[in-house]
């Protein structure tokens, strides 16, 4: 990539799929941006939609979460449950000015390596252009 | 809280792009860091023991090692604290190799997401607690699911070391494919002659049950014990008294295309699958019985000596406990329909190598005569590779074994008709393995003309008067940079494998993923080939990828042994992530309850509040996500360190 944006994009990815396809990125070599901070959880069912206002809060200027394709759950069906907790939590995030590209679930398997450095790649091209979030900063003004 | 953070080197796979010095400057200056160090092998003995005598002499309580993803070495590092006395789960390592130096170009870049990965692994352990493995007994018996030659041989590899196994087949025999092929590559082994032996073992090992004509309906995964449901299905044959004589099969009406040789000839509907059939028991399909569909005949019923015909069989279902499950449910040969440009279907005379193997067989369809469907010998034979692999518009993957598997047709062919041509198109000629490449210098030295080009259409249409009655093959002889015209009375197509027609639907039974391409995925590629993510669930043979009939065997032992491994050990250790509740925080909404996927959270009958069960707790955390109160969390993973890492990547 020429430009360099400044964002800060934190992934929250389970561990049996996502952070393994995260691993093999790596593994195969692909390059992708630095922006994204990947942060592993067991399973994409365990975010609670705090730690995404958390992340935000705390200066991320966009969130990843990433889980087992549907049927693939390492949990039976985490990623369902994680699946209707994140369109009500877009809800939400929209409602506080939070833009849709700032916010995004993906399903990313074990094997979808060059999948996660598109996903990243695509995300960081996205929040980049709608800038830095500054959500603290705003709830400081406003509070 | 005195924490000890080591930045590794890993030679220059991390050193050669983030500047560790840089890091461990930083990494020294974040609070409770009582020592900073770097070390080019962190995994290695004297790295190991870096960390212990650290632990030993400056009493840390936390440890922090920036290092490869902690899929690879967690493990390690956990050993290497506990043997300095520490408890192993007040580690956490920060993956600055698989994210962050293999996956950035940039130094700079490289070096400061590295910096955010270790503080944020800083933040997160020092509010990490000690925890305890959990430790569940292991079943000493295992489900072996296909019984094909992989089945088979990991089934008599446990049985032999004393263990139960259940071995379950969909069909009624089995064999798998092995039992279809006439001989093996390169040796020209009778395939039969080699497989029947072990497939007797199978029913006079007494260790082993055989649990033909049945499938597994579902599996409830507890580590250690397995709850696993199998329904058999119907023989309407008692197989206690079946002898296998087979006089209800000459004498039935009923008739059906035998699957056994892909429909090339007829069987009947009460029949033996083929003369080494194990167990060798008649089994009547219902879609061709008359009795079935028209409510008459019952031939069998009169000639049976036995009176073993039951047409009132139900389907049974049995349920199970082991303690390890091998997958062995082999592949699909590739449905050359789809390449229609061959005009497989279409073109009576175009036939699959699985259809040649079974033509060429003593026992198949035409008694081992290689003959056209007019019944005259061919003159001429084409043999194509590659049919629906190493192909963008099918699968792009190499199937391994067609192109050995097309050099003992070409030999095959000479053998049966010695004055055949025969053509062999290939695109790349791969025969790696022992004895290959020699059998490939044979097959040419017997005359099979080598034709380095995929054929791109195969036309009964004639452009000239040598070409009537014949198949012809255009293809682009690439050594000679020509298109040219193949006239020949027979053609193989050398299916590629495929995932089985199944293996989505085991795949989500066993909770065990799969690759892009369909088939099982290991849980290391080179480390652990036989292993899925979910422990004491392994896997063997095609049906984790394309391969021959030695590199099944030996995955089939390498399963074996795991398995094996997994029981003598007689406990399996389980991460001690569990959720916890507070119960002065719990109102008892009961959400969590329907949320839970294993049962793990009950109400307590006296408060009405909820309780976990812990042996049944995976540590999945869909309870806590979605606790109104803030009253579960989950160890390992709570809600504090979660946001300590947050914080600490976000700084």
């Amino acid at each position: 990539m020429s430009e360099r944006p400044n964002v800060r994009i934190v992934a929250l990815l389970c561990r049996w799929c996502s952070y393994a396809g995260a691993d093999l990125a790596g593994v195969s070599r692909m390059k992708y941006a630095a922006n994204v901070l990947p942060i592993k959880v067991p399973c994409s069912a365990r975010v609670d939609p705090q730690l995404v206002l958390k992340a935000f809060s705390e200066g991320a200027d966009g969130v990843l979460l990433a889980g087992c394709h549907p049927g693939d759950c390492h949990y039976l069906k985490g990623n369902y449950k994680a699946l209707r907790r994140f369109q009500l939590l877009k809800k939400f995030t929209s409602q506080m000015g939070i833009e849709d590209d700032r916010l995004r679930l993906e399903w990313i398997s074990a094997s979808e390596g060059s999948r996660y450095a598109d996903v990243v790649n695509d995300m960081t091209t996205k929040v980049a252009k709608l800038g830095r979030l500054n959500w603290r900063r705003e709830i400081a003004i406003e509070a | 809280m005195k924490i000890g953070v080591y930045i590794c080197h890993c030679g220059t796979n991390i050193a050669g792009v983030v500047d560790v010095a840089k890091v461990v400057e930083f990494a020294a200056t974040l609070p409770n860091v009582a020592v900073a160090r770097d070390y080019k092998y962190m995994c290695s003995e004297p790295g190991q023991n870096l960390i212990g005598e650290d632990i030993r002499h400056l009493g840390l309580d936390g440890v922090v090692v920036a290092a490869c993803s902690p899929t690879m070495h967690e493990p390690t590092f956990q050993t290497a604290l506990s043997r300095a006395g520490a408890n192993p789960y007040m580690l956490q390592m920060a993956s600055i190799r698989e994210h962050v130096s293999w996956v950035t170009s940039d130094p700079v870049e490289a070096t400061e997401k590295a910096k955010k990965l270790v503080e944020a692994a800083i933040s997160r352990v020092s509010l990490q607690e000690p925890l305890e493995k959990r430790r569940i007994p292991v079943k000493q018996s295992v489900l072996v699911v296909g019984g094909g030659i992989a089945g088979i041989e990991a089934a008599l590899k446990c049985a032999d070391a004393g263990k139960k196994v259940y071995l379950v087949e969909k069909e009624p025999s089995i064999g798998g494919h092995m039992a279809m092929f006439d001989k093996t590559f390169p040796t020209l082994d009778c395939s039969q002659c080699i497989l029947t032996p072990k497939m007797v073992e199978v029913v006079r090992n007494e260790n082993i049950e055989l649990l033909d004509y049945s499938e597994v309906r579902e599996i409830s995964v507890h580590v250690g014990d397995f709850k696993v449901s199998i329904v058999r299905k119907p023989r309407y044959v008692d197989s206690s008294k079946c002898t296998g004589c087979a006089v209800c099969s000459t004498k039935c009406p009923g008739k059906a295309p035998d699957e056994f040789n892909l429909g090339m000839s007829k069987r009947k509907a009460i029949y033996v699958p083929f003369p080494q059939a194990v167990p060798l028991k008649a089994v009547i399909d219902r879609e061709s019985c008359l009795y079935f569909q028209k409510n008459i005949c019952k031939v069998c019923v009169k000639f049976c000596s036995a009176d073993a015909i039951d047409f009132e069989q139900k389907p049974e279902e049995l349920e199970l406990g082991v303690g390890a499950v091998i997958l062995a449910t082999g592949f699909k040969p590739f449905d050359a329909r789809r390449v229609s440009e061959y005009g497989y279907g279409k073109l009576p005379n175009v036939i699959t190598s699985l259809e040649f193997e079974r033509m060429t067989s003593a026992s198949g369809p035409t008694a081992g005569k290689i003959v056209l469907k007019d019944g005259r010998e061919p003159e001429s034979v084409a043999i194509v590779h590659c049919v629906g692999s190493r192909n963008v518009n099918y699968n792009v993957y190499c199937s391994k074994i067609c192109c050995m598997q097309s050099l003992k047709h070409a030999h095959l062919l000479k053998e049966h008709l010695p004055g055949v041509a025969v053509y062999d198109f290939f695109i790349d000629m791969r025969a790696a393995g022992k004895g290959y490449e020699e059998f490939y210098k044979r097959v040419m030295g017997e005359g099979t003309i080598m034709v380095r080009g995929r054929p791109a259409y195969i036309t009964d249409v004639p452009s000239k008067p040598e070409e009537k009655g014949k198949l012809v093959l255009v293809a682009e002889d690439t050594v000679l940079s020509t298109v040219m015209r193949y006239p020949v009375d027979m053609v193989v197509l050398s299916v590629g494998l495929e995932a089985g027609e199944d293996a989505k639907e085991l795949a989500h039974t066993f909770t065990c993923s799969r690759t892009a391409d369909g088939f099982f995925l290991e849980r290391h590629p080179k480390l652990a080939p036989v292993s899925t993510p979910t422990a004491g669930v392994f896997i063997a043979g095609a049906s984790q990828g394309p391969k021959d009939i030695p590199e099944s065997v030996a995955q089939a032992g390498a399963a074996a042994a795991e398995a094996l491994a997994m029981m003598g050990k007689g406990y399996f250790e389980l991460e001690p992530y569990v959720a916890r509740i507070d119960e002065d925080l719990c109102s008892g909404c009961g959400i969590c309850l329907d949320l839970c996927a294993y049962n793990a959270l009950e109400r307590i009958p006296e408060t009405g509040l909820t309780r976990v069960v812990e042996a049944l707790c995976q540590g999945c955390g869909a309870c806590v996500a979605a606790c109104p109160s803030n009253a579960l969390d989950l160890d390992g993973f709570k809600n504090n360190q979660i946001m300590a890492e947050l914080e600490g990547i976000l700084a």
